[in-house]
Formats: C-alpha cells, structure tokens, sequence
C-alpha cells in the first residue's frame, strides 16, 4: 500500500493538475481576448470622439447666411447710355447700390456711426456677387429686384447660434443695435442659410464668409498629380532594379537599410532638404506645386519601393522560370509576366503614399507654402498653398467664423484620405492574387 | 528606368531655367506672423479693387522675413517684409552687403499683448511687477538674494490678488509673441528692483538672464503658436490665464477677458494712446529697388498707408491693428509713398 501511492499519485496528479489549469488557462485567454477588444474599442472611441467634434463644429460651414434686399438697379447708375457693354455694366458703383437698399429698408438710422455699423451688416464681398448677378442678367437693370446679399461673417454666427444672444451687450461682439435688425429681418424672413457654395468655390480670404478651399483644393491636386507623376516610375524601377537585377552584395545591403531607414525620417528633414537643394541650388521657386512635388516625391519613394519590392516578393518564382523556360528573356520575363501580376501590390502602395503625402504638412512649412494666395492656382509653377497647410492657415485666423471652416476643411481633407485608402482596399479586393 | 531618370532631370532643369527667365506680375511679401493677417488683408482688398494681381504673402516670422528680404535683389527674393520689431543693425547690414541698400520703412501701428482670462473668472489687476514675480524663474527674497521662484498661488505674490494658482499659458520661445512679452511685461517688471536694474550696466547677460527667464516648474504652460487653442483652454479652466495678441481678445470678448495691467485695461483706446504698458509697434519694409520693377508696389503702399485701411475706421481696425495717432499716419504715410530710404537703425 504504501509503495503504491506514489505510483499511482503522479498519474492522478497530471490530469488533476490539467483540470485544475483548464480553468484558468481559459479564463486567461478569455481575458485576453476582453483586452483586446477593449483596445479596439477604445480606438474606436477616440476616432468617433475626432469625428464627433470635427463633424459638430463643421457642419455649420456648409451653410452661410444671406439677407434678402430690395436693390433698385437703376439704369442710370449702372449703365447710363444704355449700351448694353458688360465693361460698363461690371464698372459700376455695386457697393452704393447695396448700401442704399440697406439705408432704405432702415430709413431711421441716419447717425454716421450707425450707418456704418449697418453697412457692416452685409459681406464686402456682396458688391462683386451682385456684379456678377447683374453681368449674368442684363434684363435685371432697370428693375428693383429682391436680391439675396451674403452677409457678414459676425451676422452669420448670430443666426447659427454661434454667438450668445442672451448675453450682456458689452461681453458680445456684435451690439444690441445689429441685434435688433437682424431679428427685424428675421421676422420679415428676410434671413435665410443657404448651401455654401462659395466655400467649395473661392480661394481663401481674410473674410471668413468668402474663404473656400478651391485654391487649396487645386493645389494639393496638381501636387499629388506630380508627385506620384514623379515618385511612381522612380519608386518601381527602383524596386524591380533591386529586387530581380542587382546583385545581392554589400552595396545592395547597405542600399536596402538605407531606404528602410529613409521610411523612418520624420518629414521636416525632406523639407530641409527641398530648401536648400531644390529652391537653394536649383532655384525651383518657392510655394509652387513643383517644389512641394519634389519635396513630396522624396518622402513618398521609400514607401513605394518598399511596398513594391513586397509586390514583386509575393509573385512566385516558378512564374519566373516558366518564363524564362520558354525561351523569355529576363526583361520579357519581368514587364510581360511579373509586373502585371505585382502592379495592384505597387498600386496599392502607391495610393497609401498618396494618402500620406495629402496629408503632409511639415515639410511644406519649410518651402513657402505657408502663404496666403487669393488666386486659385492653374499650373504647376503658380503660387500655391494645400489643402492641410490651408487648415493650418485657417486654425491660426482670429475670426470666429474661421472655427468652424477650419473643421469643414478637415472634414473634406478627410473624406479625400478615407476616399484614398478605400481605393487601396478595392484595387486589392479586385486584383490581387493568391497563389 | 534610364528615361524616368532622364525625365526626372529635364523637369528640373526646366524648372530650375524657367524660374530665373520667369518674370514676376504679383508682389512677393514675407514676414511676421503678426502683422499677416493685416498684410493679407491689404493684399486680397488690393486685388479686388485694382487690376493688379493678389500679392503672394507668406508667414515665415519676423526673423525669418527679414532673412529673405536681404538675400538680394531679383525677381526671386521677396519685395517687402513684415516684422512685429524694428531691423535691427546687423540685418541692416545684412542687407547692405546683397545690394539691398535702399529700404523703405513703414510703421503700420500698434499690436497690445493682453494677460486674459475667462470670463468666469475675476478680472485680475497686476502690476509688471506681479507678472515678473509670478513668472520668473529666480525672484528676490526678503534679503534681496535671487532664489528659485517659491511662488504658487497669485495672493502669494501680491496679497491684493485672489487666492488662485498660478497657471499662464502662453506662447513658446519661437514665437515674436513670446519675444514681445519678455521684453515689454517681464522686463519692466524685473527693474522695478534697483538692484537689478544696476545689474545691467554691470553684467548685462545676467542682467537679459533674470529679467528674460521664464519658470520651467508648470506654472508657465508653453500652449503653442495657436491663439485660438489657447482661448479654448482658458474657457475651459476659469482659474487659468493666457497671454495672446490683443485681436484675439477682441475677436473672442465674450468669452474672455484682459487683465487690467498698471491699473490698464487693454482695450482699442488705451493701447493706442500708449497707456497700456504691453504693447509693440509693427512695421513693414520695402525694397526700394523693386520699385516700378514688380508691377503695383507703390499702389500697395498707397493702400496699406490709406484711411480706409489703417485708419481709426478702416478695415485694419476691424482685424484688429490699433492705429498711429493721426499725425503720424499722415508723416508715415508721405514718408511711405515717396520711399524714402531709411537709414541704419
């Protein structure tokens, strides 16, 4: 008996031991698997707080007020002989007509202070709005049409609520006496909130009612156009150079890390490099999508060799020697047969780099693209900001009305990235093969 | 591969060739992140109203305009500068030796620092004194020794203020905001002691090192270059204070409010008479060279220098530039539109 129990203890004891361990090993993948959601959830969380508080102070910018005047469009004023000319008709005085209309519908504000207070009212963009109105309908002069003014940007956060209407007049910036007419004109439904199209329309401007991001817009486009214009053919004969040709040596080693290393570089050094090499050397002038191009090609090309030598990596080899089996030569066997089968891998890496460089800011700080630039830019040598330097631009700007078209522009910035890495996804889905 | 390479070339070369053939229609300014919002406005009010094309305004700092300003003369370097200081000597030189020799300068008006806070909060009345003692990073005890600031709460520097702590958020040290404030706040407070004070003609680095050093201790909270953030975080922590430009005390007056300083309150008025002790002159300057070269310059200073611009109502104003008594706009303003050349400063 008692030689026994030892025998027969230690067999017990390991299945006993695996009982007992069961339990635990379970709950500890159980809690394993709780972290991990957790974490996941927590991430969510943090985007959806992001998106939460862009979308809530940016939706507002998709709408701008308007207050609608009865404008006398006297022929007189605007084109005296009648001729028909749109020269004479864009040369008249806008803004007097537009200041008269807004004296008539308030006759009982006469003081010299209060008149400008109620000029003010109104956008200083309005006048050329008008213009453009009355260009486009000749028919409209000799009438007295109700015509739909922009208003200013301090009038338009009173209607969006913006600015607190309960509090005291000397904590507010727009007066009790601006506050008055605009709640005459809105019981008159003389106020409206109209699509912003001006927002999608216009480069930027000091006043926020007549800031768009077209001139961004078209600057981060002809940007990207030539980055991946340049960076792509590079990025991929590099990588197909590398990765099917170049001996495997100490050079190609040390030109492997050097290119993993590049990935790594915080973006300002790329900037540094485009000030002094492309503006300082070269002399590529400053604030053009061209040197951004330049810069943004730099920055983009280690993750477009990178992801295109994968490419190459995942087409496997007996495609390469059946190729080259029958009779290929080696290039034959790399564009014919190879290239098509990586290029949605290359593609792939491609829009990521995309992505990347849309959102790029810091490297652009170093080569002028800081700058305010009205004129919405039509090549590649005009004078240009982008679309994240222009939120940059914006976020820094006093005027209140500036908060929520800073988000706006966010919230497009980010639709083009989510638009971008969709794209990626896609061209995977459809194209990439498994073997 | 060979071809993209040869491409790749061609482009830049093309580019390098068409820049330096390139003539320029636009006026190219730089310059201080401060007077940027005046200049834009300026520029975009100029490009609408003449046929002249939208000056091209950049925002590199002070410093930094004036850095490309002198690199020479061309249609490639910039045909004015903004700067929230004066030249000073040696960028002057600077200057000179690129063959930038005639510099017109214009000073456009005043910027007034405000020390603001919510409007939740009390209205807090400091002294330059009480902003040094809070501030600084060695104060002087009762034996008139300079010891680590032990100051935590604003009663502890002054028993007249409220019993809060201390927390300033202001800008960072790359900031001419941050520059402005050292020199006008701390370093009027530093040399109420007259021991300091006789410290400058003595040791003058240690002089620049006690007036000019901010405590590192979490009291001063660097906030960024972003004015606007930093009015948000004020709304959000009634107890804390920030230090901006003057605009954005006016833009957000209902949300915050500026510290009276010297018994000041910082408003339009008493920044203008001078009264309020934080506040700067702003300028610009014109390379008299590019004159008649770059279409539109002398319309642009003719503008910039208008009433309807920099005036007590026009819309410089509305942007928030505090402007120059009416007879010195009116000196400025000849003295502008003739381009005068300045002389050394």
């Amino acid at each position: 008996m008692t030689d026994q129990t030892p025998a027969s203890a230690p067999h017990k004891r390991t299945i006993d031991a695996v009982n007992a361990s069961l339990k635990r090993r379970r709950a500890k993948e159980r809690r394993f698997r709780r972290l991990g959601a957790a974490a996941v959830a927590l991430g969510l969380l943090f985007v959806a707080l992001l998106f939460a508080d862009i979308v809530g102070k940016g939706h507002t910018a998709f709408q701008q007020t308007y207050i609608k005047l009865p404008v006398v469009l006297e022929r007189a004023q605007i084109d005296p002989e009648g001729s028909g000319s749109a020269e004479v008709i864009a040369r008249a005085n806008y803004l007097g007509i537009i200041r008269a209309a807004l004296r008539a519908h308030f006759p009982e504000v006469t003081a010299r202070r209060d008149k400008r207070a109620l000029y003010q009212m109104v956008s200083v963009g309005a006048p050329q709005l008008l213009r453009d109105r009355v260009l486009a309908d000749p028919a409209l002069i000799g009438t007295t049409a109700e015509v739909w003014l922009l208003a200013d940007d301090d009038i338009d956060m009173v209607v969006k609520g913006q600015i607190d209407r309960t509090l005291p007049e000397s904590k507010r910036r727009v007066k009790d006496q601006t506050l008055g007419w605009i709640e005459r004109l809105e019981s008159e439904g003389r106020i409206t909130k109209r699509f912003n199209t001006i927002f999608f329309t216009n480069g930027t401007s000091r006043e926020p009612e007549l800031a768009g991001i077209a001139g961004a817009l078209a600057g981060s486009f002809y940007t990207l156009a030539l980055t991946l214009l340049l960076s792509f053919p590079i990025g991929v004969g590099a990588a197909i150079y590398l990765e099917e040709f170049a001996p495997k040596n100490r050079w190609t080693d040390l030109i492997e890390v050097n290119i993993n290393n590049l990935a790594a570089v915080p973006s300002i050094v790329f900037g540094l490099l485009g000030l002094a090499v492309f503006i300082g050397i070269f002399g590529v002038p400053r604030s053009t999508p061209l040197v951004a191009a330049l810069v943004l090609t730099l920055m983009t090309l280690p993750t477009i060799i990178i992801s295109s030598r994968a490419a190459l990596k995942s087409v496997p080899p007996s495609i390469r020697e059946a190729a080259l089996g029958v009779g290929a030569s080696s290039l034959q066997t790399q564009f014919h047969h190879v290239l098509p089968l990586a290029l949605p891998g290359m593609l792939t890496g491609a829009i990521i780099g995309m992505a990347q460089a849309l959102g790029e800011t810091a490297p652009l700080l170093m080569i002028g693209m800081i700058a305010f630039i009205v004129d919405v830019p039509a090549g590649f040598t005009d004078p240009a900001t982008v679309l994240p330097v222009q939120i940059f631009l914006w976020a820094d700007s006093p005027e209140r009305a500036f908060v929520e078209r800073t988000s706006a522009a966010i919230m497009v910035l980010l639709a083009f990235l989510i638009l971008m890495n969709l794209a990626a996804v896609l061209l995977r889905r459809r194209f990439e093969r498994r073997w | 591969m060979n071809k993209t390479l040869v491409a790749a070339a061609v482009t830049l070369a093309a580019a390098s060739l068409s820049s330096q053939a390139m003539a320029r229609d636009s006026i190219y300014i730089v310059g201080s992140s401060t007077v940027f919002p005046f200049s834009t406005a300026v520029a975009e009010t100029f490009g609408r109203n003449t046929d002249f094309a939208t000056p091209k305004v950049e925002s590199t700092g002070s410093g930094g305009g004036l850095k490309l300003f002198c690199a020479g003369v061309g249609v490639d370097h910039p045909d004015i500068t903004n700067a929230s200081r004066r030249m000073k000597a040696s960028e002057f030189e600077l200057c000179q030796e690129a063959g930038v020799e005639d510099i017109t300068e214009v000073k456009i008006g005043y910027d007034g620092i405000a020390i603001a806070n919510s409007r939740e909060g009390e209205r807090l009345d400091l002294s330059l004194r009480d902003i040094w003692l809070a501030l600084a990073k060695d104060v002087p005890n009762e034996a008139g020794e300079l010891v680590p600031n032990p100051y935590q709460t604003w009663n502890e520097v002054n028993p007249d203020l409220p019993e809060i702590t201390i927390e300033v958020l202001g800008p960072p040290p790359t900031s001419g905001t941050r520059d402005a404030f050292v020199e006008l706040a701390m370093e009027g407070g530093c040399k109420t002691y007259d021991f300091i004070k006789a410290m400058k003609q003595e040791d003058k680095s240690r002089y620049k090192a006690v007036c000019h050093g901010i405590r590192e201790d979490g009291a001063y909270v660097e906030a960024g270059e972003n004015d606007n953030l930093i009015v948000q975080k004020l709304v959000a922590n009634p107890d804390a204070l920030g230090i901006f430009g003057f605009s954005f005390l006016d833009q957000n007056a209902d949300q915050v409010q500026g510290s009276k300083v010297d018994g000041v309150e910082p408003t339009f008025e008493s920044i203008a008479d001078g009264d309020y002790p934080v506040s700067r002159s702003l300028f610009f300057y014109v390379k008299n060279a590019h004159v008649g070269t770059i279409p539109g310059i002398a319309e642009f200073v003719a503008e910039f220098t208008g009433e309807q611009a920099w005036g007590p109502e026009g819309y410089l104003v509305d942007k928030g530039l505090i402007p120059l008594p009416e007879a010195m706009r009116a000196e400025v303003a000849s003295a502008a539109q003739s381009f005068a050349p300045m002389s050394r400063p």
